[in-house]
């Protein structure tokens, strides 16, 4: 019947205390990863809800940034974009990333890090008119920059979550669904092996028992056959003595006589 | 990885690019590559195409990829290809265009995770 889903293994008590292990191993592994899946989706589930909650929020601080640029232009001139654009050296703004560790799977967090490298060209911008609104577009887009590293780590939390969380499932499943009764099969069919192993060793130990019990018989009838005759032998020798006393008139004396004593013996006439 | 931290990248409009330079998050590097994209009126989707492939794949030190909604949905097969954690491409709003959840590449598998209008 379990043919098919069970391992190759020969049925011996050996073999059973081995898969017996391993399927207590499964079944603790399954247990484990179980956790871990429902920390991962936990914490999926957090995340998710502070990326739809950092996205709504972007789109107002974007729309503010955008709109303190336009000032800033109209402030300053086409020249304040020039000098925006042409002042770009070394990266002032960097991410940094990070790990944290939920559950044994490694998230990637990004922080914000000013490099304090120099932006002499940049600070150029506005000089001549709206420096004031540079500035502020300048604060604008920092704290965009600020949300958006934040959207960043979510987001990367989310994906890699995503991917962790479906490798887990996918283990849990294969351990429910195959290893456990793969195991649980085998551990079965070894059982019944023996089972089977020890009802033969019953029958055929039963076998000898009646065969010895024969044998025991027989040789007590051919023992109980010899006493018999040896009775029989003696019976019939003392019968036989007693005939002869009676053919030569001793009556009790034994066979024989007194060879001696001859006058006592009856004359032989011939 | 750069000791540094790794770059932020932008692909936008005019303005939106313009903006996050002032923050500075702009970069040239010893080969003279941006780490941004000017998206103007000339600008095909192939060389958005190529700048986005370049800042994605090629490119090592770029950890985080801003986008501009509109121009995301010029090349939003790739967007939406983009299956990576890092870097993580994160679609913005720019000025003439409200922010549009529906079309965000992981704001609609967010919420067809979480079921419902996601909120």
């Amino acid at each position: 019947m379990s043919n098919q889903n069970r391992l190759q293994v020969a049925p011996t008590v050996t073999q059973l205390a081995v898969i017996k292990l391993r399927l207590q191993g499964a079944v603790r592994g399954h247990a484990l990863l179980k956790k871990k899946a429902d920390a991962l989706t936990l914490r999926h589930r957090a995340v998710l809800k502070a990326i739809v909650e950092r996205k709504t929020t972007l789109g107002e601080i974007m729309r503010e940034a955008h709109f303190s640029w336009t000032r800033a232009r109209h402030a300053g001139g086409e020249s304040v974009k020039h000098a925006v654009l042409d002042g770009v050296e070394r990266a002032k703004v960097r991410v940094r990333a990070s790990e944290e560790n939920v559950a044994g799977v490694k998230i990637p967090k990004f922080f914000l890090r000013d490099t304090g490298a120099e932006q002499r060209r940049m600070e150029l911008a506005g000089l001549g008119r709206g420096g004031a609104r540079v500035r502020e577009a300048r604060g604008a887009f920092e704290k965009a920059m600020t949300l958006l590293s934040e959207l960043a780590s979510l987001q990367t939390a989310f994906v890699t979550l995503d991917e962790a969380i479906r490798t887990t499932n996918r283990r849990v499943n294969a351990l429910e669904n195959y290893v456990t009764p793969r195991l649980q099969n085998t551990v079965k069919y070894i059982l019944g092996e023996l089972d089977e192993l020890e009802r033969e060793e019953f029958f055929r130990l039963k076998k000898v028992q009646a065969k010895k019990k024969r044998d025991v018989e027989q040789a007590e009838r051919e023992v109980a056959e010899i006493v018999a005759d040896d009775e029989a032998l003696r019976i019939a020798s003392e019968e036989l003595r007693a005939y002869d006393d009676v053919v030569r008139g001793e009556g009790g004396r034994g066979a024989g006589g007194n060879l001696i004593e001859t006058e006592q013996d009856e004359d032989l006439l011939f | 990885m750069n000791e540094d931290g790794d770059l932020v990248a932008v692909i936008g409009d005019e303005d939106t690019v313009t903006g996050f330079l002032l923050a500075g998050v702009g970069h040239v590097d010893e080969r003279q590559r941006l780490n941004y994209l000017v998206v103007g009126e000339r600008t095909t989707d192939d060389e958005i195409a190529d700048a986005f492939k370049a800042f994605t794949s090629t490119r090592e030190d770029v950890a985080v990829v801003l986008i501009t909604q509109v121009i995301a949905d010029r090349i939003r097969h790739l967007v939406d290809a983009h299956s990576r954690a890092i870097p993580s491409v994160l679609e913005i709003p720019d000025k003439e265009n409200p922010y549009r959840p529906e079309s965000d590449s992981v704001l609609s598998r967010v919420r067809h995770l979480l079921g419902g209008d996601g909120t």
